[in-house]
């Protein structure tokens, strides 16, 4: 049975070694003026550096792209994908087709993932953007567990999920923060400053959403973190490519010892499934036992049923 | 460098005349509203089928509706497309082909498309609908633009996130139509990048089940060494993430200056009496400044009648750059419009001078009544007398869809719209 990719995504530069030693294969990085979402700020030396670390480890790194771009930034993903070939990156993860129109143009050696994260909902599609370059297809969270493996099965790139994390459930270009303050005539810090963050309380649903600004405008995430290492079993067993961990507002602590317990669920499920089943629920009880306060453990869409 | 924006205009007797007229595109929730939006001078309209649209609660078109829409719109020289801009799930790929060849047996002229499920598919079974990219994959970008030229898409609608400097760019670099809204509410997200309503109420967005998440209540905190500090006080207005309305009025002639190609009204789920008012105000803009673009000056009176229809605040969105909260709605209260539609009228006398009206709201004899339609000139009057079908005398027109006849002293025609001002508005 193939052994599916254990995806984490680091803080620094630091966390690299300490998350190969747990159990990872591969890493997402980037910088917040190309990458959406980012655990964390890796510069072109950062990145530099992870590949080297991570390639005399035999492991991947795979470089965010995945911003909705304006006019301004276009003209400079060419020099941006050159430098992330040249340092051999393994990957580069799109959603805006201008960066495939760069890639074609400017490296066209490098490996595509496609991702948007919300829109790559049907098997059609993912194998639409296997056409047109990318290797790998990036799942919607709003899918079910049923929709994942018909997916899956129609395939022709490799697909990847979200096994763990928070994640984003609204984009908007506007500085909705900064805009509520100014509007209150009140100064204040709403870039993420490494402590605390903000969140928006939604009274009806006693649901607490972390939210935070960047240059790529508002992004509100899911009240609870997605946590299926109790589930994984039918999905190694189809045969998906890359599990990814999110740690975007995680300490590297909590994300290195996820990424251990997630390691160890993986390779059971492909060795010794009886003892997955024994195992599971201890792995999930080790969780919630590390879980912040107001953060949740949930399922996502796994098992949930969305009508329209 | 290659020009790649069409010839905008020429002289003609001296004068500067656009010959490049952007197409003026309206919304149409059923088929009224589609024949409203034709006669008031849309150059195309858009509608929903049954499945595969974005707005699941409208009341969408079947395929003989369609086909009605179609050839009555031909009688003015228009346009229908049909949006088919969900983000599909796999189990909306079986019966996509069949509904797709159905459109294109319609005679719709084209679709507007955001997975590349659907814009594949449809080149493929119906190569006679032309393809537009739908605002919900958020174009942003020339290079994008130029990647979806090279598809074979005949159009795009940019992403309501674009300014004009943006849009401007866009349309000069790649040589593709050029889409933009101009008028009508907005999503305070990307379009498509939204998923709240399936998180908070497990109903896809981006299939169609939006239930305006954004614009509930949400207080802000700050999380900070295991407290929760509240970012506002008893007496500050509640966080809100609602968008003003987009009205680009205004900007008509810079939008035609910059060559695009069409002007969309967005607003499938409002009313005939919106549809009609939005319709022949942006009509009237466009036609005067294209017949003689040197003299033409904008008109404070086109704004008012606009306003007579709009139940929110309107602003320019992102046309100026960035949106501060100016272009954002805090403490919303649902407004009235300044007018109700009163009715429609579906006759006139000129010999008697009597009207025919299919009544759609409440008015009674002494009503300060008007007049809107796109052959005549807006005009207000009183309300003399009133009979039901039969001849019998009224007080007032009570019941929805009653036909009542009265005395009009000028002459009006069969469609043109009534109104009359709404005497609670704010
Ligand atoms: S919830 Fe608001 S922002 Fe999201 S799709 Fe609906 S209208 Fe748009």
């Amino acid at each position: 049975m193939p052994v599916p990719e254990l995806l984490v995504t680091p803080t620094n530069i630091n966390d690299i070694l300490p998350l190969i030693e747990a159990g990872a294969d591969a890493f997402v990085i980037g910088e917040m003026r190309y990458g959406l979402r980012l655990a964390g700020e890796f510069n072109k030396a950062d990145i530099k550096n992870a590949v080297e670390i991570a390639h005399n480890h035999k492991r991947k790194v795979y470089v965010a792209m995945n911003a909705i771009f304006h006019n301004e930034k276009v003209e400079e993903l060419d020099s941006y994908l050159q430098f992330l070939q040249e340092i051999a990156v393994d990957a580069v993860i799109f959603g805006d087709p201008a960066v495939l129109m760069a890639a074609k143009q400017s490296a066209p050696n490098i490996r595509l993932h496609w991702s948007t994260e919300t829109l790559g909902t049907n098997w059609y599609t993912c194998n639409y953007w296997g056409r047109k370059g990318a290797k790998r297809a990036v799942l919607a969270r709003e899918l079910s567990m049923d929709e994942i493996l018909e997916i899956k099965e129609n395939a022709e790139v490799e697909i990847e999920i979200l096994v763990h994390g928070m994640s984003c459930m609204f984009q908007s270009k506007r500085p909705l923060i900064d805009n509520y303050f100014q509007f209150q005539g009140k100064q204040m810090e709403v870039r993420q400053s490494g402590q605390g963050y903000l969140f928006l309380y939604d009274p009806e649903r006693d649901n607490k959403y972390p939210v935070f600004e960047d240059e790529n405008g508002t992004h509100i995430m899911s009240a609870n973190d997605i946590c299926i290492i109790d589930e994984l079993q039918e999905l190694v067993d189809a045969g998906i490519d890359s599990f990814k961990i999110d740690g975007i507002f995680q300490s590297p602590q909590y994300i290195i010892e996820v990424t251990k317990l997630y390691r160890k669920a993986i390779d059971l499920c492909v060795h010794d499934s009886n003892q997955y089943e024994e195992e599971k629920d201890q792995l999930l009880e080790k969780i919630i036992a590390m879980q912040p306060q107001n953060r949740g453990l949930d399922t996502g869409f796994f098992f949930k049923e969305t009508v329209y | 460098m290659v020009q790649l924006v069409d010839k905008i205009s020429e002289i003609r007797n001296g004068k500067r005349v656009i010959v490049k007229k952007p197409e003026l595109l309206a919304p149409a929730g059923n088929l009224e509203k589609l024949k409203i939006a034709v006669m008031y001078g849309a150059d195309a309209v858009f509608i929903g089928g049954q499945e595969y649209s974005l707005r699941s609660n409208a009341d969408n078109f079947t395929l003989e509706e369609i086909k009605e829409g179609v050839s009555f719109a031909k009688k003015y020289n228009a346009k229908v497309y049909v949006t088919t801009n969900i983000i599909a799930h796999n189990e909306n790929i079986p019966g996509l082909e069949n509904y797709l060849r159905g459109l294109e047996d319609a005679g719709v002229s084209g679709i507007i498309v955001a997975d590349p499920l659907i814009i594949e598919t449809a080149k493929k079974v119906a190569p006679g609908l032309e393809r537009h990219l739908s605002t919900q994959q958020s174009l942003s970008n020339w290079r994008a633009a130029q990647y979806w030229k090279e598809e074979g898409l005949e159009r795009v609608v940019l992403a309501r996130e674009t300014t004009a400097a943006e849009i401007k760019e866009i349309k000069e670099k790649v040589d593709i139509e050029v889409e933009i809204f101009v008028h009508g509410a907005l999503c305070i997200a990307y379009s498509g990048r939204c998923v709240l309503s399936n998180h908070m109420t497990a109903r896809d967005s981006n299939r169609g089940g939006c239930c305006q998440s954004c614009r509930w209540n949400y207080e802000l905190y700050r999380q900070e060494a295991g407290q929760e500090i509240p970012l506002f006080s008893d007496n500050d207005v509640p966080f809100a993430m609602s968008s003003k309305d987009l009205n680009l009025l205004k900007y008509v002639p810079q939008l035609i200056e910059m060559g695009i190609d069409s002007f969309k009204i967005e607003g499938r789920m409002k009313s005939i009496h919106y549809v009609a008012t939005v319709v022949s105000v942006y009509r009237k803009v466009i036609d005067a400044y294209c017949a003689d673009s040197d003299h033409f000056e904008f008109k404070d009176e086109w704004l008012q009648e606009l306003a007579k229809c709009a139940n929110r605040d309107t602003d320019y969105g992102f046309y100026k750059g960035l949106p501060g909260y100016q272009q954002q709605l805090f403490n919303e209260s649902r407004q009235k419009p300044s007018h109700d539609f009163a009715g429609m009228v579906l006759d006139y006398d000129e010999e008697t001078k009597m009207v025919t009206v299919q009544q759609r709201n409440f008015f009674k004899i002494g009503d300060q009544v008007e007049f809107f339609g796109p052959n005549i000139d807006n005009f207000t009057m009183t309300v003399k007398n009133l009979y039901d079908e039969e001849g019998n005398m009224l007080d007032a027109a009570r019941h929805p869809l009653q036909i009542v006849r009265f005395q009009v002293d000028q002459p009006v025609h069969r469609y043109n719209l009534m109104r009359k001002e709404n005497v609670h508005a704010v």
